[in-house]
């Protein structure tokens, strides 16, 4: 037989070219990224010095930074991450390992609703409840990152409980753990990295948003005293200064917005790495 | 669907089936050589006994690949390990004919007048009746056959002891008389001995067909 | 079945015993003695109710939602069915080994064997020690792990994950192993050493395992069981099973003529 004939040339020229076609669309939806970055980079990055990182924001015509909103961010998403990953991770272990049945059913709707629910009516509905009787604080800040954290958290830790095979929770059960043991002993240490990739997710979601955040912690142009008053966060202080008017503010508002995305990057980056490694 | 198990099976059942025929066929020749003292058929016997010889050979041979490659169990496992005791007996059998065959040249070569004793033929007959029954009960996995088959041996039992008897009587009577008559005692010993193997035959049936062994259990 | 068994009392007896999946009759009425220091095969077509049979003497059957059983269990003379009886202690009497070889994901090797013993309140270090280095030795997997014991279990190869789930089970000291296709999953080189392995093991405990291999049935197991529609056919001695075998649709099937 003949292999090398004509209709295997251009079998050939045909996979090679969907080749090079495949590749243009992954680097077309890449570009997005790429351009992000490089635009905040040039627009901000003549700002972006140590000293941004750690001053107080100033108005127009001084050279203000980002301190306050930097560690603001950090408080809220952690007093966020304390309520919500629990809860989350309880949740989804509940609808794994106990979700037959009306209440769970129940639960896993209305965590898809809350999941849903755009972030600015989640600002809204704290604002309602809390910032009306209490005034801006970063505990509602935290309260209403929270009621995004936890569906997210809790609808993965459901998925990934899921995966754990039922003969591994049958092998606890017949050694006579009962079933509390066998979920702590057994399957959370063993889905404990995918877990903490879902946390990592979760929580660099909740690091970008800011629009629950404009009306429950409000920001700040000075470190907060206590967690109980206005409070700066990044987002919203890149918006104050995005929608300032000035020049020099709008260059900062770049160089802001550089620091959050490279932050959010390094947050994926570690959560890849912390996939990767298995003892 | 057919399976090649079973093939192999009904295989190894025709070919002792076949070598039971060709066994049957051999006692037919001696029969009829001994009692028409035509000697020329004694070569016959021994074209049918090398026959069955080859038979033996294929027939072990099919059935340790079935054992390696199949694993029989239960009435297959049996089949297996009743065609291999079977074909052990016929292989004797086929001997124990050429055995007579060659007393009966020893005695037409002697030129000797054989004394054809009513019970010499009446043995033959009884013996060649035991081989075909046992085979027919074989074909058949027929156990009653088989037990009414392990009675009629005790008759061919007697009926040898009769013959024993009367020709040492003669000897006693005529030293003239001695090669022929012990020549008819082992001919007589050779047809009860097929009788014994065609009663191994009958017992290897009931074990085939009930998973029993009855053997040396005769008189319980 | 000899005098030997009839002066010794069964390490377990079911009587009527009765399984169900919601309206679905898996197990009908089974009763049975099984002796200690034996090992017990139990063989059918797929779907005959053979693994529900098992999980429901060690009462796994019950956590499969709208499962239910019916008929008593008798473990060393008490019935585990019986009222206000904790199916959580009567697991921890009996060991369980499953078709996929199943190392708790992210314990050690030593922690593997050893959650079973802490779990019964074996807590000093040495003890625990002893205890793991001994089932481990029992599972004959000690020479292969005994340089490894923080490693994972799960990084084992599949017939060494497989004895170490047996080692898991050994070390609760159980009198009865249940096994469901322990072999199913593993080569045939790892599959000699764990038959290897149940044989050494019926010196110290009774084995119930369920096979679809029935050459392993034949080769390992003292009695064998015939399963089929969720009816126990025929239970007896294995070199009776496998070469006349009471009842015609026990030999259709181990002869392969089923159907």
């Amino acid at each position: 037989m003949n292999f090398k004939n004509w209709t295997y040339l251009q079998r050939r020229i045909i996979n090679w070219m969907a080749k090079i076609v495949l590749f243009l669309f992954t680097f077309l939806a890449l570009l997005p990224l790429i351009m992000i970055l490089f635009y905040v980079l040039r627009q901000g990055g003549n700002v972006l010095s140590w000293s941004f990182l750690t001053t107080l924001p100033g108005p127009t015509g001084s050279t203000g930074g980002m301190a306050n909103s930097i560690v603001g961010s950090l408080v809220m998403v952690a007093l966020a991450s304390i309520v919500g990953i629990p809860l989350g991770i309880v949740s989804g272990v509940y609808l794994s390992e106990y979700g037959v049945g009306k209440t769970a059913n129940i639960l896993r709707f209305s965590l898809d609703l809350l999941t849903c629910v755009p972030s600015i009516i989640v600002g809204i509905f704290v604002y309602g409840i809390v910032v009306i009787r209490y005034g801006f604080s970063a505990y509602a800040g935290a309260f209403s990152l929270a009621l995004i954290m936890l569906p997210i958290v809790a609808r993965s830790s459901e998925e990934i409980f899921k995966l754990m095979p039922g003969h591994i929770r049958e092998a606890g059960l017949a050694l006579g753990l009962s079933r509390w043991r066998v979920i702590l002993q057994i399957l959370l240490p063993g889905c404990r990295k995918a877990v903490l990739t879902a946390i990592m997710l979760a929580v660099a979601r909740i690091f970008g948003e800011t629009a629950p955040l404009l009306f429950t912690a409000l920001g700040n142009q000075f470190y907060a005293r206590s967690l109980s008053q206005p409070t700066a966060s990044m987002s919203v202080q890149i918006f104050n200064w995005a929608r300032s008017g000035f020049a020099d503010l709008e260059q900062q508002a770049w160089a802001g917005s550089f620091v959050l995305v490279t932050l959010i990057l390094f947050m994926n980056l570690a959560t890849r790495f912390l996939g990767r490694v298995r003892s | 669907m057919i399976r090649h198990f079973e093939i192999d099976l009904q295989g190894i059942k025709a070919l002792v089936l076949a070598m039971g025929g060709t066994v049957e066929k051999a006692l037919a020749e001696v029969c009829q050589a001994l009692f028409t003292r035509d000697p020329h058929r004694l070569a016959e016997v021994h074209l049918q006994e090398q026959k069955v010889n080859d038979l033996q050979i294929q027939v072990d041979n099919l059935c340790v690949q079935l054992i390696a490659k199949q694993a029989p169990v239960a009435k297959d496992l049996r089949l297996v390990i009743a065609a291999i005791k079977i074909n052990t007996d016929l292989e004797r059998m086929g001997d124990q004919v050429v055995n007579i065959a060659h007393c009966a040249a020893d005695l037409f070569l002697q030129g000797q007048a054989i004394k054809m004793l009513p019970d010499l033929l009446k043995i033959s007959e009884r013996v060649r009746s035991m081989v075909r029954d046992s085979l027919d009960a074989f074909v058949r996995r027929d156990v009653s056959l088989s037990q009414e088959i392990l009675k009629r041996d005790d008759e061919v039992d007697q009926l040898k002891d009769k013959i024993i008897q009367e020709m040492v009587s003669s000897m006693r009577l005529n030293t003239e008389e001695i090669e022929p008559s012990l020549g008819m005692i082992t001919i007589a010993r050779n047809f009860e001995r097929l009788a014994d193997h065609a009663t191994n035959i009958a017992e290897e049936v009931i074990f085939l067909a009930t998973g029993d062994d009855v053997r040396h259990a005769k008189n319980d | 079945m000899g005098v030997e068994e009839a002066q010794k009392n069964p390490v377990l007896r079911t009587d009527e015993l009765q399984a169900y999946f919601g309206p679905f009759h898996a197990v009908k009425g089974v009763s049975v003695s099984i002796f200690p220091n034996q090992v017990i095969a139990v063989i059918g077509p797929s779907g005959c109710g053979k693994s529900t049979f098992i999980r429901c003497l060690n009462r796994l059957h019950e956590e499969t939602p709208g499962a239910k059983v019916k008929g008593q269990v008798w473990l060393e003379g008490k019935d585990i069915y019986g009222k206000g009886v904790d199916p959580v202690l009567i697991r921890r009497r009996v060991g369980m080994v499953f078709q996929k070889p199943n190392p708790f994901p992210a314990l050690s090797i030593f922690d593997n064997v050893a959650i079973g013993p802490k779990l019964m309140g074996l807590r000093r270090r040495a003890l625990l020690e002893e205890k793991v280095e001994q089932s481990l030795k029992q599972a004959a997997l000690w020479n292969e792990v005994k340089d490894k014991l923080n490693k994972l279990g799960t990084s084992l190869s599949g017939g060494q994950q497989q004895r170490l789930c047996i080692a898991r089970a050994l070390a609760i000291n159980p009198p009865v192993i249940l096994m469901d296709e322990p072999t199913s999953a593993l080569d045939p080189i790892s599959t000699a050493r764990i038959e290897e392995l149940v044989q050494e093991l019926k010196n110290r405990v009774t084995v119930i395992m369920v096979t679809h291999n029935m050459q392993q049935a034949s080769r390992i197991s003292d009695k064998t069981g015939f399963f089929l529609l969720g009816s126990m056919i025929e239970y007896g001695d294995t070199v009776q099973v496998f070469t006349k075998p009471r009842d015609s649709r026990t030999e259709q099937y181990i002869t392969g003529r089923f159907g």
